[in-house]
């Protein structure tokens, strides 16, 4: 199970940092979700993993780490917020610049 | 009230927040902004006094003691440099006040949040509550970019919020790999866990290094810093006055984490790169000072050299040269956001010269001797606070090992800021020309020209106090460099309640 999930947290960031480097910005956001997937999986193996023990503490019961989904879902809502935040901002980016270049430059400068 | 004074400086501007969202009306929200500011710098003002006597005020949120629940630790340095946000917050609003609010909604609320992100980022003792108030700051920070519109500052912004998106992604990473290796993200229980053997030694290591990479993104060190010029010239001249603060942030963090935690367990982290790279920040801001062809794209660039500045100082470990730095960074903050300030002033009466350097109808008398009394400052002149910071950098800083290098770019980078400025000063100043659209008329708003007076008025104030704020710097310092009090502080008083509720 350990090596499943390195090999999706580092597939998601690879493909996460390709996206970011592209100069448009749907794909650069798309970039960043991935990427943010990868940190969340990682967060959430930092408790270590464990099958089938709820993050909560009884007598006698096998019990995952609470303290990472705490963490992961604090890291998420930030995540999604962030996320949307740069959506409209990429629109507005849009509607002015008639283009969707991260820089900006509408699409005839970007020609020339 | 003393068992709460540490939660304060959050909650007022958190409170204001929910009460202006709740006026609509911008009369309303000017008022309670105003009001709340000012009560926070009463508050901070009173928490700095509280915090001289050195003793460390633990506030544990929710009562959970220090390693389970989150801490926030008032030592002299988190009461002072929220007096430091609290002040330029009051200042910036000010300036705000008078219409730049109007030119987009929700300004008032947003910003009140950034100052509770900024608060908190000073004062929490907790790494992942570090995140989330490093957060709370960038979200605010972004809209206010963002405030007033135009496609230069959408332009800004999409850099800024990616570059900041993958900060907060490494920032996570660092965090999973400590909470991984060490099993805690309080700062005084990492600090405590790394002298213990039991974890593994490369993988706290490289967590700390991404940690101290995402901070010196914030701060501005130099692979990391080619974000900060056009975004801050690009941010109008209240928000980019408050954003001044916001390089300090990353600078503080480093230099905490560096005295709590590292010193003691991994001292060898920062030597060599992190002065190699400071120094070459130094030299590509004073590089972009001389390309400045306007007074707001010259305030980004000095920002830019005081973080570089600022950022020679963590690797030392040193108490000499903290208590140096940090009164620089006192004197540098307030500079660099008087400039923006200026600039925006400057820019409003000469039509379309606005705050280039070129011909064009000159500044009022005021502004121009403000515009000298504020450059003197900056460039390092007696008998301002700028002399005095370098000086007290430079005498402390001779005796470290990258000492001849540190005194060539500083005395250097000093002298192309001095250049600069009276080259600039000049053509702005003293080159009258008559444009084809003649420059508004008018006065400039009281609240304005109060705001900038009081800021470049800081250079002479800051001199004139300069005794008793370097005795300030100097107790800071050296109780920033006694890692060993926070952590017994922290851990401490935590463990002295559980014994206490055990035996209950």
């Amino acid at each position: 199970m350990e090596a499943m999930l390195a090999i999706a947290v580092g597939v998601l960031t690879a493909c996460g940092v390709f996206l970011i480097l592209r100069a448009r910005t749907f794909p650069v956001l798309l970039g960043l979700t991935l990427l943010s997937y990868a940190v969340n999986l990682f967060l959430f193996a930092s408790g270590r993993l464990q099958v089938g023990a709820p993050p909560l503490i009884r007598a006698g019961a096998a019990y995952a780490d609470p303290l990472p989904q705490a963490l992961v879902l604090t890291a998420i809502v930030i995540g999604f917020g962030m996320t949307a935040y740069l959506a409209i901002l990429a629109l507005r980016s849009l509607a002015e610049s008639g283009g969707d270049h991260v820089d900006a430059v509408s699409t005839e400068d970007a020609r020339q | 009230m003393n068992t709460h004074a540490p939660i304060l400086p959050i909650l007022i501007p958190f409170a204001a927040a929910l009460l202006q969202m709740l006026a609509d009306r911008l009369a309303c929200q000017r008022i309670v902004g105003l009001l709340a500011t000012a009560l926070l710098i009463l508050v901070t003002t009173w928490l700095t006094l509280l915090a001289d006597d050195g003793l460390l005020r633990i506030y544990a949120l929710g009562d959970w003691p220090a390693p389970f629940g989150i801490v926030l630790v008032v030592d002299r340095l988190a009461a002072a440099m929220t007096l430091l946000t609290a002040l330029l917050g009051f200042v910036a609003l000010l300036y705000a006040s008078a219409g730049f609010d109007e030119r987009g909604r929700h300004f008032h609320p947003i910003f009140q949040l950034q100052l509770v992100g900024l608060t908190g980022a000073f004062l929490t003792g907790d790494l992942f509550n570090l995140f989330v108030f490093f957060e709370v700051m960038l979200l605010a920070s972004y809209t206010l970019l963002a405030h007033g519109g135009g496609l230069a500052r959408t332009r800004a912004g999409i850099s800024y919020v990616v570059l900041n998106l993958i900060g907060s992604a490494l920032f996570l990473i660092a965090l999973g790999l400590l909470y991984g290796t060490l099993g805690t993200l309080n700062l005084a229980d990492l600090a405590h866990r790394l002298t213990l053997p039991g974890h593994d030694p490369a993988l706290a290591r490289l967590a700390f290094a991404l940690l101290i990479a995402v901070f010196a993104l914030k701060a501005g060190l130099l692979p990391l810093s080619l974000w900060l010029p056009h975004t801050y010239s690009a941010a109008g001249a209240p928000v980019a006055a408050l954003f001044a603060i916001m390089t300090k942030v990353g600078i503080i963090a480093i230099l905490r984490v560096q005295a709590i935690a590292l010193t003691p367990a991994i001292p060898d982290l920062l030597d060599h790169w992190l002065t190699a790279l400071a120094i070459a920040t130094v030299v590509f801001a004073a590089l972009g000072v001389l390309t400045a062809s306007r007074l707001r794209v010259l305030a980004a660039w000095l920002v830019l050299l005081s973080a570089g500045t600022l950022l020679l100082t963590p690797a030392q470990a040193n108490a000499q040269v903290a208590a140096a730095a940090l009164f620089y960074l006192v004197h540098s903050t307030l500079a660099g956001a008087a400039f923006f300030l200026l600039a925006g002033v400057i820019a409003e009466r000469r039509g379309e010269a606005a705050d280039h350097f070129r011909a064009g109808p000159p500044p009022a008398t005021w502004l121009q001797v403000a515009f000298l009394i504020l450059a003197a400052t900056t460039a390092g002149l007696p008998p301002f606070s700028g002399f005095l910071g370098k000086l007290m950098l430079l005498t402390t800083l001779r005796a470290v090992p990258a000492g001849t290098a540190i005194w060539s770019v500083l005395l250097a980078s000093g002298f192309i800021v001095m250049i600069a400025l009276a080259r600039d000063g000049c053509l702005m100043i003293w080159k009258p020309a008559t444009l084809a659209a003649p420059p508004p008329t008018g006065v400039i708003a009281w609240q304005r020209a109060t705001a900038t007076l009081l800021l470049v008025a800081a250079g002479p104030l800051l001199a004139i106090a300069a005794h008793p704020l370097a005795a300030y710097a100097e107790r800071t310092a050296s109780q920033l460099q006694t890692p060993g009090a926070y952590v017994a502080g922290v851990l401490g008083a935590s463990m002295a309640t559980s014994l206490r509720e055990a035996a209950r």
